[in-house]
């Protein structure tokens, strides 16, 4: 099919890929200022005790320190104001206790103290010599010993909230999330098959290769210069306004290249406390986080318990589902629990449902969005029993699904209407696939496919043109660049104005020179960010075509616009890059502006295929072979669509066969790349993709968001396959060697005294 | 980490020198890659390190005219597994070097940090005690051979004094009808630490199809790798067969003494030792030049 | 006791003599003393590969290794791939493929799989995987990498078969 569009759907090399090929462009820790100072956390060594005293004279004396801070020198935060923490909010006394702890910590690797040396060494073994005295305190390490009633309580003064008002007593829940639908007793009473499974998730990390780091410059007029790599520079000033008890208005916070977020690079860890340092010495201080700072005080994805029961008639239709959801939030409270609630169940139409989902505190590092943020453990959940449905029935897996798939006009389990989706056309697209109908040979091999849902977010961005004597354009805009976003900004302009893309040039903002702009995460850039420049660039023509009649000597209402040229009838017409070139002849330079706010949500529906192979000795399993599907409504740059697929599938992977926190007691027992394990090139097949293209109901091309819904189906394929290969429902994430090995044991066993009964 | 003292040695001598002399605790450096993550991890801290980079004797992987192989304490073992003499007739010693750490790892950690660093984990140890190797060691007292499967005495310990280095390894001619194979499990396919590995060694009378001599070395099952006498012993005198097998595995399980810890817990672990040394001891016979799957017993040989 | 000593580097052609600590890191050296931050740290104990750099023809990880350690060796970094103004093979197959998002393993990827194609010209797909398995990347999930690297190897072939031809 011919495309209507000149550059949008091509592939063109990404504009600021040659300083990231080179190495030279700057990332978080690459500031380097003249006098700077390098800055060292001192972190607690207990997940949950009171700091009885601390002591910071050795530090101080010790040659090459400069100066050394506690919570002493924070201001005292005891607002509960809801923080914008980039993807989720947060109080705002909780966000400070992230950056230093004041009398208690919460969580092992709480900052609870810091100094400033003249190297990174010096900072280092500074800090060793601060000494701290501990009480420590019972750790809650799991979340349903933290739900019990005699569980040790984090914080005396956390009370459940629900919609019939806030418990009396204290308690480790700090929310109860409940929807229904319908009557979900009646619901079961209809259903013919019942499956009910309980499944166990454990914490994960984004894994991103970059760790945190900020540089700050204090200034004698009580600015603040930050710079530092993160997915959200206004909500960095935000938040270190909020612990710093400034206004935002004298912190300037540039962002660097981002080293990979995936959500968890929207709290400012170190800076704040890199500013308290530079305030004490007057000259710029850098903080860079080691790896296993990165794991045990950095916000992980959240992990929890799920019981799920749903319920089917024989002809397919789900007709019931009950779920019992509790996550983790770590330390404090904001698990991404209501994401679970509203996306693992809402991409079929079930007439009963009975949702609870509960936020619950423990001594863990407090969790940050991941990715589809609480889509994945509860989307394993709902795609294995649907799965176990379908083998009950003896339906295809797909059919089930179409039978019970949303359509637009359909409601979320919110009670919200689905606008434009395309769900059904992705599960069409799997049914035809050929990976699909090939065949699939060999001893201990399945195949498993699971779908996911995400409701993508937009929210609000700034976008600015301005013109070069050269008819070339600069795009300002504040959305964090983290996987290619420059580029599709740059495409959409270059399509719109009838540029060359190379006669665009994308630039990322700092906070002083752009209005404001929500951060990269929610898959919102390309399609909100899309929207302000698509904006900016309908004001730029506006006014571009006002210039080209003055240089076209017509009526401005005369002059139309296509492919670039500005034409009055058949016989005037001018490029737009020669109007741009005589900017100064017709009325001077001029600035446009494109925001956007607002917009209709444009949902986003994903599906993984998988093949795989389980050793039954050891039960390490696999991946033969992988197929995303996605339903992206337009692609911009395809190849930055498909790597965002593929990036999602394998975290998906990781996060199936061999991602978790491993805790004892509190303390995370692998903070390391090494028994943290991440997937290597070795481990993986190419990872096919499929773009089903259903445009949006809102903003330009029907583009949708894409960054995260790949996420959420993986560990439900990964299930669905290891059930196909060798006969065992898999219930608990990672599905690392061990686990599977042990569920065909269990189940050799059942098997044999089955048998035994039988005989 | 802490700040030391360097001091880059040219010679043996002047290596063992350095250390003898050094006041306070001191260990020599070879590729670095264990001891620089102990040091930086605070783990360890030393008064002196002593650099070996630029000792010759160190670094040299060398074919004797009687067919064994001299290796130099500090090489690589990239410069190991690339050597066309050790990939022709000692196999399993490629087994073993190709997969320590990633390929960036392997330019650095040599064959003797491995052996020195003591990990219960360390991937070369149980081949070289298969290949019944011998470490030549030189210290302050003079010279002395010390037989690998005595060297490691404990987490991180070996026979080696203070002023004491590893110069080489040596390993005997390899003689027909012999082979080894050794094999860990990681649940990834790389960069992993051992859950389990297994290392095995036969030589077979290609007539009688009798294992006339057998070595089962383990890793990751005990506070040092381990030699599994009592499994060699059951093997040796026994014709090939898949019970012959079963039967040292299964004691290979037994003798094993792994702890629980976060990489896997102690039954998984010994269930993977009896699959591993199942698994080596075909590959091994393989090598050896018998036909497995006309083993006695209808073995199959798995992944 | 332990002050500073000298040491010579050869980094990417250029000779520096610098005094360093014996406890710096030849990354730490190569990014704040040397001033060539396209290194990178990424987990400081040689499990991700964002800080290989190619030491005497072999890429290592410049974490795992003090600078007094490198004396006298030649390094190249990501910094020395490109001749002047004219990209490496790997970096314009990378660019062109799409194999990069965030960047920040960029570096480590491009020096593994320069050491790869330096001993290997045509390597097959299990082979690249093979050799860049000590290189993370949370981004890509390495497809796109691993095309590149095969792309770059052929466009490296046909080059060098150019080169014989004209000689």
């Amino acid at each position: 099919m011919a495309s209507n569009y000149r550059v949008i759907g091509t592939r063109p090399i990404r504009p600021d890929g040659y300083g990231k090929v080179t190495g030279k462009d700057q990332y978080g820790a690459d500031t380097f200022l003249p006098g700077m100072l390098y800055a060292k956390v001192l972190r607690s060594p207990h997940p949950h005790a009171v700091i009885k005293r601390i002591d910071t004279s050795k530090a101080e004396a010790f040659p090459g320190v400069e100066a050394v801070c506690t919570g002493a020198d924070f201001p005292t935060v005891t607002s509960d104001e809801a923080i914008d923490s980039g993807e989720e909010t947060i109080s705002a006394r909780f966000m400070t206790a992230l950056s230093m702890a004041n009398h208690k910590v919460y969580y092992k690797g709480q900052p609870v103290a810091a100094v400033a040396a003249t190297s990174p060494a010096v900072a280092a073994e500074a800090v060793g010599l601060i000494e701290v005295e501990y009480e420590p305190l019972p750790a809650v390490d799991d979340v349903l010993d933290a739900m019990k009633p005699e569980a040790p309580l984090l914080h005396g003064d956390l009370y459940t909230e629900r919609l019939t008002g806030e418990e009396k007593r204290p308690s480790n829940i700090a929310k109860h999330i409940q929807q229904s639908r319908g009557e979900i007793e009646k619901g079961f009473a209809e259903a013919e098959v019942i499956v009910e499974r309980e499944f166990n998730t454990q914490m994960v990390h984004q894994g991103y290769i970059e760790p945190q780091a900020a540089t700050v410059q204090a200034s004698p007029d009580g600015r603040l210069t930050v710079w530092t790599s993160t997915q959200g520079a206004w909500q960095i000033r935000t938040q270190m306004a909020t612990i710093l008890d400034m206004p935002e208005g004298r912190i300037r916070v540039i962002p660097t290249e981002i080293g990979g977020g995936f959500g968890g690079k929207f709290t400012p860890y170190v800076a704040p406390v890199a500013a308290v340092l530079s305030r004490k010495t007057g000259r710029p201080v850098k903080a860079v986080m080691k790896r296993s700072e990165v794991f045990q005080a950095t916000g992980p994805g959240s992990g929890g318990y799920i019981r799920l029961k749903m319920g089917a008639k024989r002809d397919g239709s789900i007709v019931a589902a009950e779920a019992f959801i509790a996550y983790d939030a770590g330390a404090f409270p904001g698990s991404p629990v209501g994401a679970a609630c509203l996306t693992g169940l809402s991409p079929y139409t079930i007439p009963h449902l009975k949702i609870d989902g509960y936020d619950v505190v423990t001594n863990h590092p407090r969790v940050k969005a991941y990715r589809a943020p609480g889509g994945t453990p509860m989307g394993m959940a709902v795609e294995s029993v649907v799965d176990e449905i379908a083998v009950e029935l003896g339906m295809d897996p797909i059919d089930l699904r179409l039978k019970n798939a949303v359509g637009p006009g359909d409601r979320m389990t919110n009670g919200v209407a689905y606008n434009s989706i395309g769900f059904k056309e992705l599960l069409q697209a799997i049914k035809e696939h050929p990976h699909y109908t090939a065949p699939l040979e060999g001893e201990f091999v399945g195949r498993g496919v699971a779908c996911g849902f995400w409701t993508n977010g937009s929210g609000t961005s700034t976008v600015h043109l301005n013109f070069n004597p050269d008819g070339t354009v600069n795009l300002i805009e504040g959305s964090t660049d983290i996987g290619g976003s420059r580029a599709s900004m740059a495409m959409i302009a270059a399509e719109e104005l009838g540029l060359d893309l190379s006669e665009v040039r994308p630039q990322v903002s700092d906070t002083e020179s752009l209005g404001y702009n929500d951060g990269t995460g929610g898959s919102r850039v390309t399609y909100a960010t899309g929207v302000a420049v698509y904006r900016a660039c309908k004001d730029a023509l506006n006014e571009l075509k006002s210039r080209a009649a003055i240089l076209l000597e017509v009526d401005e209402a005369a002059v139309t616009f296509s492919g670039g040229i500005f034409r009055a009838g058949a016989a005037k017409e001018i490029r737009i890059q020669d109007v741009i070139k005589q900017l100064g002849k017709t009325g001077g330079p001029f600035e446009a502006r494109g925001v956007s706010g607002s917009l209709q949500r444009a949902p986003a529906f994903g599906a993984s295929l998988a093949d795989v192979k389980v050793d039954p000795e050891t039960g390490k399993v696999q991946i033969l072979r992988w197929t995303q599907f996605q339903d992206v409504g337009k692609a911009i740059h395809p190849a930055y669509v498909e790597g965002q697929l593929q990036g999602g599938a394998v975290q998906g992977i990781g996060w199936g066969l061999s991602e978790e926190y491993s805790f004892k007691d509190g303390h995370m027992l692998n903070p390391s790349f090494l028994d943290y394990r991440m997937p290597t090139a070795l481990d993986l097949p190419m990872i096919d993709t499929h773009l089903v293209e259903v445009p949006a109901s809102d903003g330009p091309y029907g583009v949708r968001g894409v960054g995260e819904v790949c996420i959420v189906p993986p560990p439900g394929a990964i299930a669905n396959a290891i059930y196909r290969a060798v006969g065992v429902r898999m219930t608990e994430l990672p599905m690392k060697p061990e686990c599977v090995w042990r569920t065909l044991q269990t189940a050799q066993q059942e098997q044999v005294s089955e048998t035994s009964q039988a005989g | 980490m802490k700040n030391f003292e360097f001091v880059a040695a040219r010679s043996v001598d002047e290596a063992v020198a350095a250390l003898a002399q050094s006041k306070g605790p001191a260990r020599p450096i070879a590729g670095g890659t264990d001891l620089i993550v102990q040091l930086s991890e605070g783990r360890r801290t030393l008064d002196r390190v002593v650099g070996l980079d630029h000792v010759p004797e160190l670094h040299h992987v060398s074919a004797q005219s009687d067919g064994s192989l001299h290796i130099g304490a500090a090489t690589p073992c990239v410069s190991i597994y690339s050597d066309l003499d050790v990939r022709r007739a000692f196999p399993m010693l490629v087994d073993s070097t190709s997969i320590v750490g990633s390929v960036q790892v392997q330019s650095r950690a040599s064959l003797g940090g491995n052996l020195c660093n003591a990990a219960p984990s360390g991937d070369c140890i149980p081949t070289l005690i298969c290949l019944d190797a011998t470490a030549v060691v030189v210290g302050a007292k003079g010279r002395r051979e010390v037989r690998v499967d005595s060297f490691c005495q404990a987490p991180g310990r070996t026979v080696l004094a203070d002023d004491e280095i590893l110069v080489e390894l040596r390993i005997p001619a390899p003689v027909a009808h012999e082979g080894g194979v050794y094999q860990r499990f990681i649940p990834r396919n790389e960069m992993d630490i051992a859950v389990a590995g297994a290392g095995s060694w036969v030589r077979v009378d290609p007539q009688s199809k009798v294992i006339t001599h057998a070595r089962i070395a383990l890793a990751s099952v005990g506070p040092t790798p381990l030699r599994i006498v009592e499994a060699e012993e059951a093997l040796v005198g026994s014709e090939v067969s898949q019970e012959a097998i079963e039967r040292a595995a299964t004691i290979a399980r037994d003798e094993a003494r792994p702890i629980s810890d976060v990489r896997g817990s102690a039954d998984y672990r010994r269930h993977l030792v009896q699959v591993l040394v199942r698994r080596t001891l075909l590959g091994a016979l393989q090598r050896a030049g018998i036909d497995t799957d006309r083993v006695k017993g209808g073995v199959a040989l798995g992944g | 006791m332990a002050g500073k000593v000298p040491v010579r580097l050869c980094v990417n052609g250029s000779e520096y003599e610098i005094l360093v600590e014996p406890r710096q890191t030849l990354l730490e050296v190569l990014r704040e003393e040397i001033q060539l931050p396209g290194s990178k740290e990424g987990c400081g104990n040689g499990n991700c590969g964002a800080c290989s750099v190619m030491m005497d023809g072999l890429a290592s990880n410049s974490c795992l290794i003090l600078a007094v350690q490198a004396d006298g060796k030649e390094i190249t970094t990501v910094e020395g791939l490109a001749d002047g103004m004219q990209l490496h093979p790997l970096q314009q197959a990378f660019l062109e493929e799409a194999a990069l998002q965030c960047g920040i393993c960029t570096p480590g990827f491009l020096i593994a799989a320069n050491s790869l194609l330096k001993k290997n010209p045509d390597p097959s797909e299990a082979e690249v995987r093979h050799h860049l398995a000590g290189n993370l990347c949370r981004c890509t999930g390495y497809d796109k990498i691993v095309r590149a690297v095969l792309k770059a190897a052929a466009a490296m072939r046909a080059e060098s078969s150019k080169e014989e031809v004209s000689a």
